[in-house]
């Protein structure tokens, strides 16, 4: 049985005791700054270092990771992260060299982007790749930039992007902040595209199509030929969102799908860690024609030196400082060379393998709409013990806690009602899957209110969200005041 | 990666690529072109035999900034974000398994809302040129109007980001000159500009020229009406007035110096911070402190309603990872050096500043520094070297130089931006002093 660690919840404004002494200075300086710009008071806390340690690992402790356990969250992507891509990206020729060293000096460093963007072109079957883009949200952005670029180099006016509404909510909130209008279509019976509504809703002012596929249900998309040719026919590019590759490595790819542009997202396919929400990477793919857009700089070869290639007059320009999250980089980059071709197909096969096993285990309790064959996640749906028990995707989800599993992704798509979306991914073993169903299947036939009592095993009991919306306790200095006028006023 | 056969036993298939039927013939991959796995050690060889003969600050002294620093990181950072715990989970959407979390982002939030002075901070951005780009468009919605100033004096990098995040809502940005004695804010300059069609202006402390203007004081009084955003160095605020005490509405800064490496450039931590009555205009992901259902303390994200996974295209912006484990980082970088320890830090780069500034101004062919102001820890040095060429010899010499400024202001092409911090001892300094020496 899981047991999460319980302390007390003190923050480390309450530690005390006085900090270790940090830096001697030799000397007082005189005449710092401006008097006027002079700071009269940091309320940092005061603490040992000794009591910092304790606090954070504690800490630690109250929070659930890949490494404790199953991580099932769909549409995430959570495999093990290997500790040998951590201590490569520690090393002081990743950690400690600054992005506007002379190119002389960090050839290795270029040497590593160059190769890395041609691996992931290999994988992608794309014909250039940046690695500028910080997360798969900024490389969706990215994308819609460069798809700007192309339609107005074209002299055309487009101002429409259409998207899926089983769609990764990333995806209308990029092509929003790019200024494009969005057109969400729906799903048809099977749950993919409608391939009528999409022929409708593509027109001159069209700019792209985002898609993933396989889609957030699970299901590949095998019109996917079709869609690409209806996009293309009305002059929009298409979009591909790399969310769910891990599914397809080898064996198909956005460039056999004839994409145009596409992130990857390293922390999920390429099993960076996620650290909590970040960092991440979100390399842009792209094909020929619209290389010239990529951000700049670009890492280029010549007699087996490399050099940053600034002179770039159609490049979008920058979508964040410097070249992109490279600790993370490094990490894809060994990811991939431990893999290799073959491994990483191996990867998609087990993933998918694991993914089908798991559903066949579950649908036996619970409901799954569309069709029987999913790629690396599926999607079961809550609905009939909702209706019959009361029991929600909330209630399963929370329920889930109790037993050390991170919950499934709840409430998405939304085209299936009462949403438990999971992914196992490939990092895990039949008998982890097998106690993983039949932990899903146990809460199904529990009592109602012992789960809607879940979760108790977990460092805290369920969480109160709209207390917190209400009262909007944002910091420490927040919970202060807060104190302060209740003991006024009681 | 083994393919398990009971699995697939039991699933009634023959072969795995019976799960694969699904993906049409026409679309299908023959493999991967790509070299066959390496044994673990192999990889890390490789690897590390590909970077070895890189310059890196632990073995050559950095003297280059403009947003990234070689700063002191506390052991005690690099032994709680290494966590499994931390840095192998992901965002943290169920909040009771992820407390520890989102208690640390709370604190962060906290922690950086006092280094500010302001009332409300997310749990971060990409970095400080994305998190200008969201201040920008914020301010839009906070005062629909179209321009947005910016100063002159401003990384290229900077620049470029942001005008990627004003081409969605077709907003321009509108450069207001440096006065180039001071290289300060040319006030008169910038009340030429800020006419009615601004929505937000824009000032950093110190500047992209080191200098600690204060000038900045006087912009929301200059100009009430117009959302203020400042661009700070949380490091110099151990020691500056905090921007929240001089009327910022958002407050946006490079936090990678609060416990992260320099990582070429990334993972960097973008900070945003702003009045809490804009809170709901804010970009990113916020905690809040709540209870549980027993009445015991808990935190939990809270107005996602603001965000893409709730939102989609309504969304305040589209930011989903962030650089939620570098917030941690900052949060035991500030837990650990305590008030005292932040301001003994400032002053060392203060002071660290003055003694090089000092030192190659003494050179011949060096003007150091160019712009007669207090510095904080770089500064614009005018040489009679081509940058390029100066750094090249430094190379050699084993000193990572300076930065060419030519690239963020043309008209600097004989000019240098040159940074020291608290790491750089006056070894160090006298190294780089002696190389400068040999080819002026």
């Amino acid at each position: 049985m899981y047991r999460q660690a319980r302390y007390d919840t003190k923050t480390v404004f309450e530690l005390g005791g006085g900090s270790d002494p940090c830096i001697r200075l030799k000397g007082e300086l005189q005449d710092i700054a401006p008097e006027s710009m002079m700071r009269k008071g940091l309320c940092l806390p005061e603490t040992p270092e000794r009591e910092v340690i304790k606090h954070y690992v504690n800490l630690s402790q109250r929070n659930f990771s890949v490494d404790n356990g199953l991580y099932p969250l769909g549409s995430c992507t959570m495999k093990y992260n290997p500790k040998f891509a951590d201590a490569l990206s520690s090393l002081p020729s990743v950690a400690s060299i600054h992005p506007y060293q002379d190119e002389d000096t960090v050839q290795g460093a270029m040497q590593l982007l160059h190769r890395l963007e041609g691996m992931l072109c290999a994988i992608s079957d794309m014909d250039a790749v940046t690695l500028q883009p910080a997360a798969g949200a900024q490389g969706e952005f990215t994308g819609m930039l460069i798809a700007k670029a192309y339609h107005r180099a074209n002299g055309q006016d487009r101002i429409e992007v259409v998207i899926p509404d089983s769609a990764h909510g990333t995806n209308p909130a990029s092509a929003a902040m790019a200024g494009y209008g969005v057109l969400e279509i729906p799903s048809n019976a099977d749950g993919c595209v409608d391939i009528e509504a999409l022929k409708g809703a593509v027109s001159h002012k069209t700019a792209a199509f985002m898609i993933t596929n396989p889609n957030t249900l699970g299901i590949f998309e095998d019109q996917i030929r079709e869609i690409a040719d209806i996009v293309h026919d009305a002059g929009a590019l298409l979009y591909y969102d790399g969310a769910n590759f891990n599914a397809i490595l080898g064996m198909t790819s956005p460039g056999r799908m004839n994409f145009d542009i596409m992130h990857f997202n390293l922390h999920k396919t390429f099993a960076t860690p996620h650290g909590g929400g970040g960092p991440g990477a979100g390399p842009v793919g792209v094909r020929k024609h619209l290389e010239k857009y990529l951000p700049v700089p670009r890492v280029v070869e010549q007699g087996g030196k490399y050099r940053f290639d600034y002179d770039r007059p159609e490049s979008i320009g920058k979508v964040r400082a410097f070249h992109g999250n490279f600790a993370v980089l490094v990490r894809a980059y060994a990811y991939i060379l431990r893999h290799g071709g073959d491994g990483l197909k191996e990867i998609s096969q087990a993933a998918v393998l694991n993914s089908n096993y798991l559903k066949s285990k579950l649908v036996v309790e619970y409901e799954m709409p569309y069709r029987p064959l999913r790629k690396h996640e599926f999607v079961i749906s809550a609905r009939k013990q909702a209706k019959e028990r009361n029991v929600k995707a909330l209630d399963i989800a929370k329920r889930l806690l109790d037993f050390g599993y991170m919950s499934p992704t709840i409430y998405f798509p939304s085209l299936v009602e009462e949403a438990l979306m999971i992914e196992p991914t490939e990092s895990e073993t039949k008998e982890t899957l097998d106690q993983f169903a039949e932990t899903l299947i146990r809460i199904a036939r529990e009592d109602p209110d012992v789960i809607h009592a879940a979760p108790n095993n977990t460092s805290v009991g369920r969480v109160d969200e709209l207390y917190a919306a209400r009262e909007l306790i944002l910091t420490w200095k927040d919970y202060l005041a807060k104190t302060k006028v209740k003991k006024e006023s009681g | 990666m083994t393919i398990d056969e009971r699995m697939l036993k039991e699933l009634g298939v023959k072969d795995v690529d019976a799960l694969f039927v699904d993906i049409p013939m026409e679309v299908r991959k023959e493999g991967l072109d790509l070299r066959n796995g390496l044994d673990e050690y192999e990889v890390v060889r490789e690897v590390r035999e590909m970077l070895s003969s890189d310059l890196n600050s632990e073995k050559a002294p950095c003297f280059l900034g403009a947003g990234i620093y070689d700063h002191f990181i506390p052991a005690a950072v690099k032994s709680i974000i290494m966590r499994s715990e931390f840095i192998t989970s992901y965002t943290p959407y169920e909040a009771e398994i992820s407390q520890g979390m989102l208690h640390s982002m709370f604190e962060y939030q906290s922690l950086v809302s006092e280094l500010t002075a302001m009332d409300v901070v997310n749990s971060s951005n990409y970095d400080a040129s994305t998190a200008l780009g969201e201040a920008a468009t914020m301010c839009h919605r906070i005062l629909p109007k179209k321009k947005f100033l910016i100063p002159e004096a401003m990384s290229w990098e900077k620049k470029s980001v942001l005008r990627n995040y004003l081409w969605g809502p077709q907003l321009e940005a509108v450069e207001y000159a440096y006065d180039p004695y001071t290289g300060g804010i040319d006030l008169n300059d910038l009340a030429d500009k800020a006419d009615e069609d601004v929505c937000g202006l824009y000032a950093e402390v110190p500047n992209f020229f080191g200098t600690i203007d204060p000038a900045a004081l006087e912009l929301k009084k200059r100009f009430p009406n117009i959302p203020l955003v400042i661009g700070v160095d949380p490091i110099s605020l151990g020691i500056l007035t905090p921007p929240g005490e001089y009327g910022a509405d958002i407050v946006i800064g490079e936090g990678q110096s609060l416990g992260s490496s320099m990582n070429f450039g990334g993972p960097l931590l973008g900070i945003f911070a702003c009045k809490k009555e804009h809170v709901r205009k804010m970009p990113g992901r916020l905690i809040g402190m709540t209870r549980d259902n027993t009445g015991e303390r808990a935190f939990c994200m809270t107005l996602q309603t603001r965000e893409q996974h709730i939102r989609r295209s309504k969304a305040t912006s589209n930011i989903c990872t962030n650089e939620a484990l570098m917030a941690v980082a900052a949060a035991v970088y500030l837990s650990v050096v305590g008030p005292k320890g932040l301001k003994a830090i400032a002053k060392a780069n203060i002071s660290n500043a003055r003694d090089l500034i000092e030192k190659i101004d003494g050179l011949d062919g060096f003007d150091a520094p160019v712009f007669k102001a207090y510095h904080f820890n770089e500064f614009v040095v005018r040489t009679s070297v081509r940058p390029e060429k100066l750094n090249k010899h430094l190379a050699r010499k084993s000193i990572i130089g300076g930065l060419d400024l030519s690239r963020h202001i043309p008209r600097m092409n004989e000019h240098m931006l040159f940074t020291t911090t608290e790491v750089h001892s006056e070894a160090d300094h006298d190294r780089l002093v002696a190389a400068l020496k040999e080819v002026a």
